[in-house]
């Protein structure tokens, strides 16, 4: 298969990027994006260039490392997928294919498609976890968890912290991600001691880092390639609330 | 070289108990005067920042990525196994850790073993706390299912995504520090160099991989928490990223390596498309719990579509080979089974490397409900990368190198030969001897860093007096200038071939000689090469752009440097182990069955070679010295390994 790749370039923080174009061809279409991407940048240090840079590890949908905008959607065409996983099999012979990095203001650009997402880190700290020691946890099984509980745990736990949401949003919301921490530690009764100071210290974290706010777009449950689903930010909007309300009563 | 395993005395069930009892303590005001260091972030490295760190000690740790949750323990699928005896079938911290010593083929320490028997148990505990959302049934209680080498279902799981809920577990205690300025994290920041003084480890020297900033840092003890190396191969199932460099550089800094050719094959893998393969997807071991491995009979039915080869032109090997374990034979044996089947030229799909992992007598038996329940993600992925369904037709599956038993030589308290430095995780050889059962690196990473290594650096640290060296010591400076020249050196070379052809050309090497079924002949054969390879590295590598900014196009040529060597050492260790054990397969070490034909199965060498062997590096190119820490089996006698 043949294409042409359109993929943004940025030499460093703050500088001037753009598209530049690429004609790619003998590609498989058993291969997968970044299979191909490593293809081009091989043929990049053949010519002696600067290979293109960008965020990859799993290469299998888990480590969430990899982000790209494939022709303007999250992780590209493909429901449920991340741009690791796409495969070549999806686009047609002689597409032009226009490659990007995730776009927000709270996720600043590095170098070509490579962006800073340090902020998901720092919204974590302030409180996506349960406030346990290590040592003196009583058995596992002392506290019955009812299987309906735990499954949505586990569906909201499944978030790989890729980014793509904040990336699809048009506010670059980050409620998604947020939600889907919120909503697998207060489904949990291991995470209700914390449940109302863990939203609102994560809510405002979120807000300072940046992130635009949810107007109910819903692009971000669309564009998920773990399909984390947005019933858990109304779930988090219900615990905001009570938590808000509760706070002010005390 | 004397190797001290410093295991404590009396009866084994009560050593780890009596260590604790007896060991030195620090005093919590007195803990915040000392600074750890931790390189890693996974399972090991997240567990032990964040246990250290609540303790009091000042710990800096470091990843590679851009996120401490990036780590590839994350990809881990299928579980981890504890000695619970939830399900009442006979589990005991005895019976876990016979499983695990058989498992590994009696090439592991007794009293290392028993250890992470017992801490399971905590571990599963800890978790929940954590609020990792492991599998329930219907009256609220932990699910558990069975997994290799095992006749008991003792593996904890979540879907067929443990290892990214149990890493997320360790992240965000591990974040949980950080927002609380007890530990400072550098993502993007990789380790180049170890830096010893005066017999000590004393600090790192690392790069940042966006600015390229060479720096170095300095703490009273350094912990190593880097994983494996199945990327020697090039194709593994571990990502991209994963490397030998920082355990590797503190070899040649003096730290021994211990049993680096104990490589362990998965058996059930996506198999090769293309020569544009990145890397090999795992397919959960768990699946052989509902999965049935079979290859087609008759050479001729190969190439045929699986629907249309009958039941009885079928081979079922593992259930015809080892009857009592079936499919859920441990890693090494059905790998090679595979392996065979496929030599015999019964293999198939492309290229005729690969056999079948069929669901269809558990779909028909449970409702194809309960199998996506079970598995789901794992069937998803298998068809995104396929284009087929697992459900409709047989999955093709081949063996792969996924997880690397050898690694670093420590001692009980998990240090190395190096005071002051500790190896936890997969990084370090000590649990798995020559074979690792599925479901236990969860657990050992984990054993490692919450419930071991707060113990055992406390009582090497109250010996030690706290404060440390200053950066500008003329150490740092200088490994710090050996680093940046190096990299430089690397660039300047502006050869034909990129870092990554090369490390293409170091993995065939390795598959094809040090895999599956090694000889004499092709150990020999794979150090001639590797040393070929090196010079061409060194010779004729072409690494564009520069150090002083993201580049990775250097950053796989620094590692592929590393594993130009290291490939040699391993393969060195294969030869000189004249025997075969667990994951290590010597053609000429092979069991005989009473007409006198060999079998297949391996041929211990109990006389020779009941040791671990640790490599002592004098040189690249020289011959490293090989030193041996006998094992002793007290409790549970060397016998022949058997699943039939």
């Amino acid at each position: 298969m043949k294409f042409t790749l359109h993929i943004w370039r940025q030499a460093s923080r703050g500088a001037t990027g753009k598209l530049v174009s690429y004609p790619l061809d003998a590609i498989s279409p058993d291969m997968s994006f970044l299979e191909m991407l490593d293809i081009l940048n091989e043929q990049l240090i053949q010519r002696g260039e600067g290979v293109v840079a960008f965020d990859h590890d799993c290469r299998e949908g888990i480590c969430g490392s990899c982000d790209m905008m494939i022709n303007g959607l999250a992780h590209g065409p493909e429901r449920g997928t991340t741009t690791c996983q796409l495969h070549m099999r999806s686009f047609r012979d002689g597409d032009h294919i226009y490659i990007e990095p995730w776009r927000a203001r709270a996720f600043p650009v590095v170098k070509d498609l490579v962006c800073d997402r340090s902020a998901f880190d720092r919204v974590i700290q302030a409180g996506g976890f349960v406030g346990v020691n290590t040592g003196g946890a009583p058995d596992g099984n002392s506290l019955p968890i009812p299987k309906m509980n735990s499954d949505r745990a586990m569906d909201a736990a499944e978030c790989i912290g890729c980014g793509a949401c904040v990336a699809a949003c048009p506010n670059a919301s980050a409620m998604l991600f947020l939600s889907a921490k919120v909503s697998h530690l207060g489904s949990l009764p291991q995470g209700q001691a914390e449940r109302k100071d863990r939203v609102r210290a994560m809510v405002a974290a979120h807000d300072r880092e940046g992130f635009g706010h949810c107007t109910n777009i819903n692009e971000c449950e669309a564009a998920c390639p773990k399909e984390i689903s947005v019933e858990h930010i109304a779930q988090l909007n219900r615990d905001f609330i009570v938590s808000t309300v509760s706070a002010a009563v005390k | 070289m004397k190797l001290e395993s410093k295991v404590p005395n009396g009866p084994l069930a009560e050593k780890w108990t009596r260590y604790k009892q007896n060991q030195k303590l620090i005093n919590p005001a007195n803990k915040a005067k000392y600074s750890v260091i931790v390189v890693g972030s996974g399972l090991a490295g997240g567990s032990a920042a964040a246990s250290l760190a609540e303790l009091g000690y000042k710990v800096s740790c470091f990843c590679f990525q851009d996120s401490p949750r990036r780590a590839h323990s994350i990809a881990a699928q299928g579980g981890i196994n504890a000695a619970k005896n939830y399900r009442n079938d006979g589990d005991s911290i005895h019976r876990l850790f016979h499983d695990t010593i058989k498992g590994g083929d009696f090439r592991s320490r007794e009293s290392n073993v028993h250890r992470l028997a017992e801490v399971s148990v905590n571990i599963i505990d800890q978790c929940v706390a954590q609020g990792v959302p492991f599998a329930r049934e219907y009256g609220g209680m932990l699910d558990t299912r069975s997994f290799g080498g095992s006749q008991l279902q003792r593996t904890f799981y979540c879907r067929g995504q443990t290892g990214q809920q149990l890493l997320l577990g360790a992240y965000q205690a591990l974040s949980r520090q950080i927002g609380a300025g007890t530990v400072k994290m550098f993502p993007r920041c990789e380790m180049l160099d170890l830096v010893v003084i005066d017999g000590k480890a004393r600090g790192i020297v690392t790069r940042h991989l966006e600015t390229g900033k060479i720096e170095s840092h300095t703490a009273d003890a350094v912990v190593l928490a880097t994983g494996g190396y199945c990327n020697t191969y090039f194709l593994s199932t571990n990502a991209l990223g994963c490397n030998v460099s920082a355990t590797y550089r503190a070899h040649k800094r003096g730290a021994l390596f211990a049993n680096p050719c104990f490589t362990q094959i998965h058996p059930t893998c996506i198999p090769v498309a293309g020569d544009h393969q990145s890397k090999l997807t795992l397919m959960s071991e768990s699946l052989r719990n509902d999965g049935r491995m079979w290859a087609p009979m008759n050479v001729a039915d190969a190439g045929k579509h699986p629907r249309d080869i009958p039941e009885d032109a079928r081979d079922y090997f593992l259930e015809r080979k080892y009857p009592s374990y079936g499919n859920l034979a441990p890693r090494d044996i059905s790998s090679r089974s595979a392996k065979e089947a496929c030599d015999e030229g019964r293999g198939v799909g492309p290229g005729g490397r690969g056999v079948y992992l069929d669901f269809a007598k558990a779909i028909s038996k449970q409702g194809e409900g309960p199998i996506r329940e079970k598995y789901g993600n794992l069937f998803e992925m298998y068809e995104r990368i396929t284009s087929e369904s697992g459900y409709e037709r047989p999955m093709r599956i081949y063996p792969a190198l996924h997880y690397t038993m050898g690694g670093l030589w420590v001692n009980y308290e998990l240090m190395s030969n190096i005071a002051g430095l500790f190896v936890v995780g997969e990084a370090n050889f000590s649990d798995h001897g020559a074979n690792r059962l599925g479901a236990s690196a969860l657990m050992q990473g984990l054993a490692d860093g919450y419930f071991v290594l707060p113990y055992t650096l406390t009582n090497w640290l109250a010996d030690q007096k706290p404060g440390v060296t200053p950066v500008d010591h003329s150490e740092f400076k200088r490994t710090e200038a050996e680093a940046t020249e190096r990299l430089k050196k690397m660039l300047a070379i502006k050869g034909k071939k990129t870092a990554v052809e090369l490390h293409r050309d170091l993995g065939n090497v390795m598959w094809d000689n040090v895999g599956m079924a090694r000889s004499k002949a092709s150990l020999e054969s794979a150090i001639a090469k590797i040393r070929e390879l090196r010079s061409e590295f060194w010779a004729n590598v072409n690494v564009t752009g520069t150090d002083a900014d993201l580049n990775a196009a250097l950053e796989r040529a620094n590692r592929v440097a590393d594993f130009m060597e290291f490939g040699e050492l391993l393969a060195l260790d294969a030869l000189t182990r004249e025997e075969s054990c667990g994951a290590h397969f010597r053609v000429e070490y092979q069991q005989k069955d009473e007409a006198g034909m060999i079998n297949g199965e391996c041929e211990r060498d109990d006389e020779k070679f009941q040791h671990v062997a640790a490599w002592e590096y004098t040189g690249t190119g020289q011959q490293p010295v090989r030193h041996i820490e006998p094992l002793e089996f007290d409790v549970v006698k060397p016998s022949k390994r058997s699943y039939k």
